[in-house]
């Protein structure tokens, strides 16, 4: 037997993979996972990037004509929202590296909710904007990279949140087993980088 | 995906230590062994080749004659649009995904996959796309080829293009689930003696083609998403009447689609390294620079899209450019080449059906690579892109290369997965009618596209009929050659001569377990005994009064 | 392995490499495979394939050779269990393989760059891409329904094949087509003497200078008997700078795929003597300024495409229904 680091992963039952899944009592091959998978995710961000500067540098006029300006105060707050809620995270990872569950609990509740507003301020920002989706190619990529941004935010909010409901169960986090944690704030952690290069691109470029 | 998973849950007990045998329902199953996903992969994909190979026949009987007197000329494209879709994302990409989930796990001494539930998500993903993808005939199926170039592909049909995206959509995500699973499993879970360089050679490629898809396939799907926009919301990314530009869909598109070739026959060099050495009884030829040549292929394979451009909207210094990097790719290429052939000389080759097609496959990829190292060369290349040159020369890379790696592949590993061997005589009929019937269909497409027959076109002049009858009767007889194959497959699985461990006595670990593989697939954790081709070597040991020098003078004997 | 090789194998090896080579330098010039070549650029491109073809004949024969007497004499004798010699690699060998084909794509790559060069590809005016010039102009909601035409004072760089470095010097001025792609037809519009037609006319020994771009979706400009191809991009003006050497018919292509009729948008290229062009040349002013009262506004764009398209149409083989289509098809009738 190769030792008992792998054999979780090898069964073939579903409920005893989950098991492993959740217990995490092996050498985590996990993060492994999601590093590869932010990986293809950061491509399919850096081809609607390189796509967005393609039509920036070739389009005569950019923005088009008739194109208003952007606000940046709102997005400017926004992004120091989500840039520290960031560090706010981390604590949290911390804090369970110490076995403190209801730090972890309170670090990532106070994530959440600057991730809330993060998303509140964008939905602000689409309703008091003069423009709309297909009115020209500027603001088309503005909604497309800022929504499907959006999206990753929503998505990683929904994880902050699975973590928070699993850490109601005792002992299921511990310093020795914090995959889930781990996971989600490497992938908020992703967000937030991406929105640093969107942000750049979209509103200050 | 839920009901499947409660399915699977009540058919199997929860008790890995019993003794248990796979039975033929699993494999409708969302189950999580690597080896049921692997022969799903293959069976599922193969269903695809003779959907797609139909279509294909269609379309060879509507060419037999100049005019369009067989199928409407905007149901031929909707033809080849599926055609080439089906061919490439649901046979081609998933049957070498299907050889690699069987494949890696043993070859390495591991139990299972990394993520056996996300492998077998990542399958089940290709059945929904493929039907998504089928279902686009019921609402008028794409007609912008497989290309789906913009502005075309926005005017021809919102649903069927729209559905033709989505099943993209999902088949990619399918590819790069599985591409995550194939990395963290070779990178981590090898027995603990097989360093990088005692790997098998299909790991390698599954390395390079991994890495390709999880670079590649994102900014196919950043593509997709916004020719979605374009085509539903009415946006403008890709579409000149608004401002858009059609270029930047061609550069998203080839940065994928061309990797995407490589995605496609990486795998079946994978296959062929380690087909040709066991059947030759001769170690592979160069195992390091097969190995790291994949590497190479895969780097440089991301910097060659535009290539696929040259007439396009691509400058004259950018076209210089990637003339100069597609030519250099031939370079590992060729390294491969050779190294296959120095592999066989020499060797004590069983001509089997197997061998057969490995040697076929060098054979027709040649040809393909050949005219491959052509069509870089820019001012040849403006003169023959998208015409029939360029159909011959991606048929012999993709069938002359990808599909006869398969069937090479299928040969050899067919004992190993189902426990029978395969007949040897079909074996023989299969490999000959599909060598001839496949060089009879491509290679006067060769001369089709210099002489000036455009491709993509249901009606053509009437000098280029006699070229297009050689090329209809050739795609029959291909037709007619999975025949024999599905005979031979279908009835050796049921009741073909039982098949040892090791029939081929090959070295590497899938073959120190049983056949077919207990479920997790050794009984006991294997033991790294000699590298993975040391063919000649143990001979060396048993009989310890031969020398080098003479089993050399052995093969010069032979020579003479 | 080499060094065991004795003399007579010797000899017949070095034979066959011999016949080997021989006949590839003879195929790669004698294949007959490429229609005839109307340009000296197209010669030139006929050269590269030459060379390519010969180096390629060479390698299928190496190869083939190789695997076929693999085959025969390396076959796996009945009774024989043993496994071959534990060769597993041959430096100098290997580093053979790598180097030579490096050095011969290097060489092609430099070749092609050579003939590219000549035939006017990096030309700097049409090597670079200016990018969608034809910005369409969009006001409020509703998309596609003005587009900003061409600003006609305004030079713009092309895509494409531009003039030879030794045509720069010529003092004669090219003669320039303006060319129009559309389902499916192509339509040339000679802005000197505003003769528009469905077929192209040049004469014979005088620059030629298109200026390609389409209407509705891609199209490609393809000349197989000039090796000329340049995709039309709608929004894009691209160009292709030839020389015709020689009398004849030749066919003109569309290769790129636009839509069900993709096969039938062909035409005909009439490379005319100069006298003989400039009678046909006549003869079409003469007829259109009969049929429009203002030549001058005889340009494509004043025209829907299906107007264009009626008096081909029957000799094209395009359906009345297709014409219809285009009627109604928005794009059409917006781009023009």
């Amino acid at each position: 037997m190769q030792g008992t680091t792998t054999d979780e992963y090898q069964t073939n039952s579903p409920q005893e993979v989950e098991a492993a899944a959740e217990h995490e009592e092996h050498e985590d091959y996990r993060m492994f996972g999601v590093v590869l998978f932010l990986i293809a995710e950061s491509f399919i961000f850096l081809g609607m990037f390189v796509a967005f500067v393609i039509y920036r540098s070739v389009v005569p006029v950019w923005p088009p004509e008739g194109t208003p300006e952007l606000e940046l105060l709102l997005p400017g707050i926004n992004t120091i929202i989500l840039v520290s809620s960031s560090f706010v995270m981390h604590r949290g990872q911390s804090a369970i590296k110490n076995n403190d569950t209801s730090g972890l609990r309170v670090w990532f509740a106070i994530t959440a909710v600057m991730g809330a507003i993060f998303l509140a301020g964008q939905l602000y920002e689409y309703s008091n904007l003069e423009f709309g989706l297909t009115t020209n190619l500027f603001t088309s990529s503005f909604f497309v990279l800022t929504g499907f941004h959006g999206l990753h935010v929503t998505v990683g909010l929904l994880l902050i949140f699975f973590v928070l409901i699993r850490s109601q169960q005792p002992g299921h986090y511990s310093s020795e087993s914090y995959f889930g944690v781990e996971a989600s704030e490497l992938y908020w952690h992703f967000v937030d980088v991406v929105w640093v290069i969107l942000f750049g691109l979209v509103y200050l470029l | 995906m839920t009901t499947q998973t409660e399915v699977s849950t009540g058919a199997q007990p929860p008790e890995p230590e019993v003794e248990k045998q796979r039975t033929w329902r699993d494999y409708f199953t969302f189950n999580t062994d690597h080896k049921v996903i692997g022969i799903q992969y293959l069976v599922t994909s193969f269903i695809f080749y003779l959907i797609g190979g139909a279509l294909a026949g269609v379309m060879r009987t509507e060419l037999a004659t100049p005019n369009p007197n067989f199928v409407q000329p905007e149901f031929y494209n909707r033809l080849f649009t599926m055609h080439g879709t089906i061919m490439i994302f649901l046979w081609i990409i998933p049957a070498g995904a299907g050889f690699a989930n069987y494949l890696i796990p043993l070859m390495i001494g591991a139990k299972d996959m990394a993520f056996p539930r996300l492998n077998a998500v990542a399958f089940w993903i290709i059945p929904i796309g493929g039907l998504l993808l089928l279902g686009s005939f019921f609402v008028g199926a794409p007609q912008a080829g497989w290309t789906s170039y913009p502005p075309l592909s926005l005017l021809t049909g919102k649903a069927g293009e729209e559905l033709w995206i989505l099943s993209v959509l999902l088949l990619g995500t399918s590819s790069i689930l599985g591409a995550i699973n194939f990395v963290t499993t070779i990178w981590k879970m090898r027995v603990p003696s097989m360093g990088w360089n005692d790997m098998p050679l299909l790991c390698w490629s599954m390395l390079a083609t991994s890495g390709l898809i999880l670079i590649g396939t994102p900014v196919l799907a950043a593509a997709m998403i916004l020719l979605s926009f374009d085509l539903i919301v009415g946006t403008t990314f890709f579409n000149p009447t608004g401002g858009g530009d059609p270029i930047v869909y061609q550069h998203m598109f080839w940065f994928y689609s061309h990797p995407a070739v490589y995605i496609m026959i990486l795998p079946f060099f994978g296959i062929i390294s380690e087909v040709l050495p066991v059947h030759a009884r001769k170690p592979i030829f160069a195992y390091r620079a097969i190995a790291y040549s994949n590497l190479a292929i895969s780097f440089l394979g991301l910097l060659v899209w535009a290539h696929h451009m040259f007439t396009s909207g691509t400058p004259g210094w950018l076209r210089m450019f990637f003339m100069a990097t597609t030519m250099l790719i031939a370079v590992p290429t060729g390294i491969k080449v050779f190294s296959w052939c120095a592999t066989l000389w020499g060797g004590k080759i069983s001509l089997n059906s197997s061998m057969l097609f490995g040697m076929g496959f060098i054979s027709a990829f040649l040809i393909g690579g050949l005219s491959g190292v052509m069509v870089a060369s820019v001012p040849f290349d403006i003169h023959v892109h998208d015409t029939y040159f360029i159909v011959a020369h991606l048929h012999y890379v993709l069938f002359g290369g990808s599909v006869l790696g398969l069937f090479a592949g299928i040969y050899h590993w067919f004992p190993k997965m189902t426990g029978h061997m395969l007949n040897e005589t079909w074996g023989r009929i299969h490999f000959a009618l599909t060598f001839i019937g496949l060089n009879l269909t491509f290679l006067p497409m060769h001369e089709l596209g210099l002489l000036g027959m455009n491709r993509r076109i249901a009606l053509y002049d009437a000098e280029f009929q006699l070229l297009n009858l050689v090329c209809t009767a050739g795609s029959y007889l291909l037709a007619v050659s999975t025949i024999p194959f599905l005979v031979n497959a279908i009835w050796s699985w049921i009741r073909g001569r039982q098949a040892s461990g090791n029939p081929w006595k090959a070295l590497t670990l899938e073959w120190q377990t049983s056949s077919p593989p207990a479920i997790e697939n050794f009984d006991e954790e294997p033991v790294l005994w000699s590298g993975p081709y040391d063919y000649g070597i143990d001979v060396l040991s048993a009989d310890s009064e031969e020398s080098v020098e003479e089993l050399l003078s052995e093969v010069q004997a032979d020579v003479r | 392995m080499r060094k065991t090789v004795n003399t007579s194998s010797r000899i017949t090896i070095l034979l066959t490499g011999i016949a080997a080579t021989l006949f590839s330098l003879w195929y790669g010039q004698n294949n007959g495979l490429l229609p005839v070549a109307a340009s000296e650029d197209a010669s030139q491109v006929d050269g590269i394939f030459s060379l390519m073809m010969t180096v390629a004949t060479g390698l299928f024969l190496l190869i083939q050779g190789a695997l076929l007497f693999s085959a025969i004499k390396f076959r796996r004798r009945k009774g024989d269990e043993t496994d071959g010699p534990p060769i597993a690699g041959n430096v100098p060998l290997e580093i053979a393989w790598t180097a030579i084909p490096t050095v011969m794509v290097l060489l092609i790559s430099v070749y092609s760059f050579d003939v590219y060069n000549t035939m006017g590809g990096l030309d700097r005016e049409a090597s670079q891409d200016p990018g969608p010039q034809k910005v369409s102009y969009r006001s409020g909601q509703h998309p596609g329904s003005e587009l900003l035409a061409f600003d006609p004072g305004q030079k713009y760089l092309a895509l494409g094949v531009g003039a030879s470095p030794q045509q720069k010097e010529e003092p004669e001025e090219p003669l320039p087509v303006e060319v129009n792609g559309i389902q499916y037809a192509w339509i040339f519009t000679y802005p000197d003497t505003g003769v528009v037609s469905g077929e192209l006319h040049l004469p014979v020994g005088r620059q030629i200078d298109l200026k390609i771009t389409a209407g509705d979706v891609l199209h490609a400009f393809w000349l197989p008997e000039f090796r000329l191809k340049q995709d039309a991009v709608p929004g894009r003006e691209t160009q292709l700078r030839f020389e015709p050497n020689r009398v004849g018919e030749y066919s003109v292509v569309c290769a790129e795929l636009c839509g069900a009729y993709h096969g039938v948008m062909k035409t005909t290229l009439h490379v005319q003597t100069p006298e003989e062009y400039e009678h046909w040349s006549q003869e079409q002013q003469i007829a259109q300024a009969d049929k429009l009262e203002n030549s001058v506004a005889a340009t494509p764009n004043s025209r829907s495409a299906s107007e264009f398209l009626a008096p081909y149409a029957e000799r094209m083989g395009v359906e009345s229904q297709t014409l219809e289509q285009l009627k109604a098809s928005p794009t059409a009738s917006a781009s023009n």
